[in-house]
């Protein structure tokens, strides 16, 4: 599997998901400039987190409209998996890749933890490596990470299983205590918390690795079928 | 040429908490009769007239770019700038 992980001005997570990737799950990943317009080669993508463009006007608002997200928009269309960590999350919904949007923590506050999430949903390329209603522990740090959708959206997001991670107790205000979520089809992911800061004892939980490895493990599917 | 004033502003169904920081501190200052403050954002821009309607482009710049729809709603007022 190779992975691309765009690099937008602003990003800062991205070497600690390369590290996350390559040195710790063995996996073939990238950085790419956000300047570049193909994904040709790559099985799946990864937004990293930061502050794409200073966060200007709006988190992730800018970030959508950088030349690589042409690309990444066809190649979720095309049913590839793209996931979205934190900021990367927000250009998703940004770009409407995924429904909602993410606004202010409701304390105002950037909140910087460990977070106790629920795998509510353990059947998604995503998250198969976790056992149903798994709790887990992972880091959060954001400022703008309370997810926001009205009515109707969350009952289609419940009627399909989109929601995938839940807080155990919500720390920022998100809807339904929404922590991660998939597009329709499941072949797009985006989430607040940092499963790339939690995959080796010495960071303080490996319970991250389950994405990852629910990634691989449904690469590994695709390409022997 | 045309000057736009654009006004984005929290849709009622979404949390302020800097609209709800400011309102306090002006309580501690004492003006303790302010009820609300919504603090949103403004934008000034220049247009150059062409073929298209102005108020339809800034519509679909507001749609694309400057207003997120789920959280945010959007006023205008345009000015021709040589009426100014």
């Amino acid at each position: 599997m190779r992975v691309a992980v765009p690099v937008f001005p602003g990003s800062n997570c991205d070497h600690d998901m390369v590290n996350a990737l390559v040195d710790v799950l063995k996996v073939d990943a990238v950085l790419i400039p956000a300047t570049e317009t193909a994904l040709t080669g790559f099985d799946a993508v990864i937004l990293p987190g930061g502050f794409s463009y200073g966060d200007y006007l709006r988190s992730g608002a800018i970030a959508r409209f950088a030349p690589i997200m042409q690309a990444v928009q066809a190649f979720a269309a095309a049913g590839k998996p793209v996931m979205g960590i934190c900021n990367g999350f927000q250009v998703l919904t940004e770009a409407g890749l995924l429904p909602g949007a993410l606004q202010a923590n409701r304390s105002s506050k950037f909140i910087c933890q460990t977070s106790e999430l629920i795998v509510t949903n353990n059947q998604t390329r995503f998250s198969r490596a976790y056992a149903p209603q798994a709790h887990i522990q992972l880091p959060i740090a954001h400022g703008e990470g309370n997810y926001y959708c009205d009515d109707a959206t969350l009952a289609e997001l419940r009627a399909n299983h989109q929601i995938v991670f839940e807080y155990a107790d919500n720390p920022n205000g998100s809807t339904a205590n929404i922590a991660g979520i998939t597009n329709k089809a499941g072949n797009v992911l985006g989430m607040m918390p940092h499963p790339e800061r939690a995959v080796e004892t010495i960071l303080g939980s490996t319970d991250g690795l389950g994405i990852f490895q629910s990634l691989i493990a449904h690469a590994q599917e695709v390409s022997h079928a | 040429m045309y000057l736009v004033k654009i006004y984005v502003t929290y849709k009622e169904s979404i949390l302020d908490p800097k609209g709800e920081a400011v309102n306090d501190a002006l309580h501690r200052l004492g003006y303790t009769n302010v009820n609300d403050v919504q603090l949103g954002k403004y934008f000034e821009l220049k247009i150059k007239a062409d073929d298209r309607p102005v108020a339809a482009e800034v519509d679909e710049m507001c749609d694309r770019l400057l207003a997120n729809v789920n959280m945010e709603r959007y006023r205008y007022e345009i000015t021709e700038m040589e009426a100014l």
